[in-house]
């Protein structure tokens, strides 16, 4: 047994599976059964990955974006999600709904999924882990103010917040309030003042001096 | 509020003040613990979907289940003292079979 390679000692940077967790390994065990068992082809699991991560909240961006500059795209966005953005070329994943709720001075809304981590994917991408741990879907309910001040957001009493505990098959949006100082900005430069979390609810949209488009004064 | 997605004709309307049921199931269920028992109003009626309570164990989703977006009023759901601002409310969706008329509790 003299050419008996010790395989861990020859690659150091390939990690022994021992150090994947138990969930990881579990998934890995699911695909590869369901592969052998003719379910799905090993090359559906890889394009279904690549759509996946294909999807970014730059699409949940430019519909804010437009609902911003358009109102009578906005008014459809509010009453038919679904055949507002596809107007815009997005298409819905599986068969959730979608419903987009708008931000303003008086009324803030912010999403949670208290039982898992439903969202809207198509078009804000994967949910960040924050999203989906249990601290977040614990307390969004309880305390949504407190759980806004640490993402940065004040809200004055004033304002009313509206938790959506998006408990079933429909996903919800955010339409974040227009920022200030933002007139005569165009679509594009919108788009990049809408963050994730204003979609999400947890934060506003960035402040046009917030942005590097608005700092360098390209227009 | 936008989330009109169906006129079909349900058991419920926006406006109506329903209570939910507080059973305990045995099976998967969509409906979270801190509203059982809650009192709330319909927001909108959001339309028919797969029913969650079939899919999860093994069924189709059908017949599909209308769902409704109920506002519940935070201090109602944590209690007056918990409530970070009496104003504040909590919007769920929640499947019609969840929901009882106030007065036939």
């Amino acid at each position: 047994m003299t050419d008996n390679h010790d395989h861990e000692s020859e690659h150091p940077g390939v990690q022994p599976d021992s150090e994947l967790s138990r969930r990881a390994r579990r998934a890995i065990a699911m695909r590869e059964l369901l592969v052998q068992k003719g379910v799905v082809a090993a090359e559906e699991v890889r394009e279904q990955i690549e759509r996946t991560r294909a999807r970014t909240p730059a699409h949940g961006s430019r519909v804010v974006a437009r609902a911003w500059v358009d109102p009578d795209f906005k008014a459809r966005l509010l009453a038919d999600a679904r055949a507002a953005v596809y107007e815009l070329g997005y298409t819905l994943t599986h068969d959730a709904e979608l419903a987009v709720v708008e931000n303003t001075d008086e009324v803030h809304h912010v999403i949670v999924c208290t039982l898992c981590s439903c969202y809207p994917t198509s078009l804000l991408g994967p949910p960040p882990d924050w999203y989906k741990s249990f601290a977040y879907r614990k307390r969004a309910v309880v305390e949504p103010r407190a759980v806004m001040r640490e993402f940065g957001l004040d809200l004055g009493d004033h304002v009313q917040v509206r938790v959506i505990d998006s408990a079933a098959d429909l996903r919800y949006l955010v339409l974040p309030r227009r920022p200030v100082g933002s007139d005569g900005m165009s679509e594009g430069e919108l788009a990049a003042l809408v963050t994730r979390d204003s979609m999400i609810g947890v934060t506003s949209a960035l402040e046009p001096s917030q942005t590097r488009v608005a700092a360098s004064g390209t227009r | 509020m936008g989330v009109t997605l169906s006129a079909a004709p349900g058991l419920f309307e926006p406006g109506d003040t329903v209570v939910i049921r507080s059973d305990s199931v045995p099976h998967h269920h969509r409906t979270p613990w801190f509203i059982k028992g809650k009192t709330g109003v319909v927001r909108a009626v959001s339309g028919p979907f797969h029913n969650p309570e079939s899919r999860a164990h093994g069924g189709t989703g059908a017949p599909k289940r209308l769902l409704y977006q109920v506002e519940f009023r935070q201090t109602d759901v944590w209690g007056g003292v918990r409530a970070e601002n009496r104003a504040d409310v909590l919007l769920v969706d929640v499947y019609e079979q969840w929901l009882e008329r106030e007065d036939s509790q």
